[in-house]
């Protein structure tokens, strides 16, 4: 039996792991494209 | 029934501790340092640069809640903030503040130069140590000595952009930390109940009213002269010299006009009311008037 608060705990955790996510995959493509400046590679 | 602040944090409440509309005025000005540098970085390094300062300003709004919980609490304007409202608890708001802050130091040194980064971790200590710990609860000239943190993002995206310090940007610096005392004190006239209700000794409740005024024309008359020195000095041409004489005279009539206005009741304070308005637009309308002036073909 699930209570309430522990459904609105996991409703907020997965809220949070899903804007982390989001989050850490702008920052790997941000990276990406700082590489790629700091490199000076022309495309 | 679930008690608020055992739940983990909504994201919404984590946003708010950025201060997101302080965070906008921030960005913009560091933006048009960055904007009106001489040479620009790669977009990426840029981006990054403004990312960054963005960052930085949402770590001090952060550390700022944190420290101020019980004051914010006390004040009907910022008691329905995340932490006096109860929806949050204070230390995950500490270790959001300071994981924020050293990542934003970090990435900008590492993605622009450390020059930048020295100077972001500066204005973040400044900010935090210097004006929310130590000057805002035990002076009247916090606000004063405090605007430096704000003046510093156009000095940091200048910076980030060219690897140098140089005398507009410096300038930029001056008038920003000049504007701050008119900007908040006008602000502060018509809330002055709520900052005496905190026990924050802000200029009209420690110096009253007319004092006040009178502080605000003094400050606003060198703001406007170094609003206006980037043209006389040859740092920016005649269409900023010319935008920034006409807004800052608005600003000056729109002073004058609170230095005149003799009424107590916040109700009867329109001329303060207007010119806290007009100080918003007038620094945004100042510095795109300067990025315009240095990139458009007149």
């Amino acid at each position: 039996m699930v209570s309430e608060e522990d459904e609105m705990i996991r409703k907020r955790q997965r809220e949070r792991a899903r804007i982390m996510a989001l989050l850490l995959a702008a920052f790997v493509v941000l990276l990406f494209f700082i590489t790629i400046a700091k490199t000076g590679i022309n495309w | 029934m679930t008690n608020p602040a055992a739940l983990p944090a909504d994201w919404r409440d984590i946003l708010a501790l950025t201060k997101p509309r302080v965070m906008s005025l921030v960005v913009f000005s560091g933006l048009c340092g960055l904007l009106a540098a001489p040479e620009l970085p790669p977009f990426a390094l840029g981006f990054t640069a403004i990312l960054c300062i963005a960052l930085g300003a949402g770590a001090c709004g952060a550390l700022n809640q944190w420290y101020e919980a019980d004051i914010d609490a006390k004040m009907r304007r910022t008691a329905n903030r995340p932490l006096p409202a109860g929806r949050m608890d204070r230390q995950s708001a500490l270790h959001f503040g300071v994981g924020l802050a050293f990542f934003s130091v970090l990435l900008m040194g590492l993605a622009t130069n450390w020059l930048a980064a020295t100077l972001l971790a500066a204005s973040i200590l400044f900010y935090v140590l210097i004006y929310t710990v130590w000057l805002k609860p035990r002076t009247a000239q916090n606000i004063v000595i405090g605007g430096a943190a704000g003046a510093f993002p156009p000095l940091i995206g200048w910076v980030a952009a060219t690897g140098h310090v140089a005398a507009l940007p410096l300038l930029l610096f001056a008038i920003i930390f000049l504007w701050t005392p008119p900007h908040f004190w006008a602000l502060s006239l018509f809330v002055r109940s709520d900052y005496a209700a905190a026990g924050i000794p802000m200029l009209p409740v420690v110096a009253g009213i007319q004092h006040t005024r009178r502080q605000i024309v003094l400050y606003s008359a060198p703001m406007a002269a170094a609003a206006v020195a980037p043209w006389p000095l040859g740092l920016a041409g005649a269409i900023y010299g010319v935008s920034a004489a006409i807004l800052s005279f608005v600003f000056l009539v729109l002073a004058a006009r609170v230095a005149g206005n003799g009424a107590t009741e916040p109700a009867q304070m329109e001329p303060e009311k207007h010119l806290f308005a007009y100080s918003v637009f007038y620094l945004f309308a100042l510095l795109t008037v300067l990025v315009a002036d240095r990139w458009l073909p007149w």
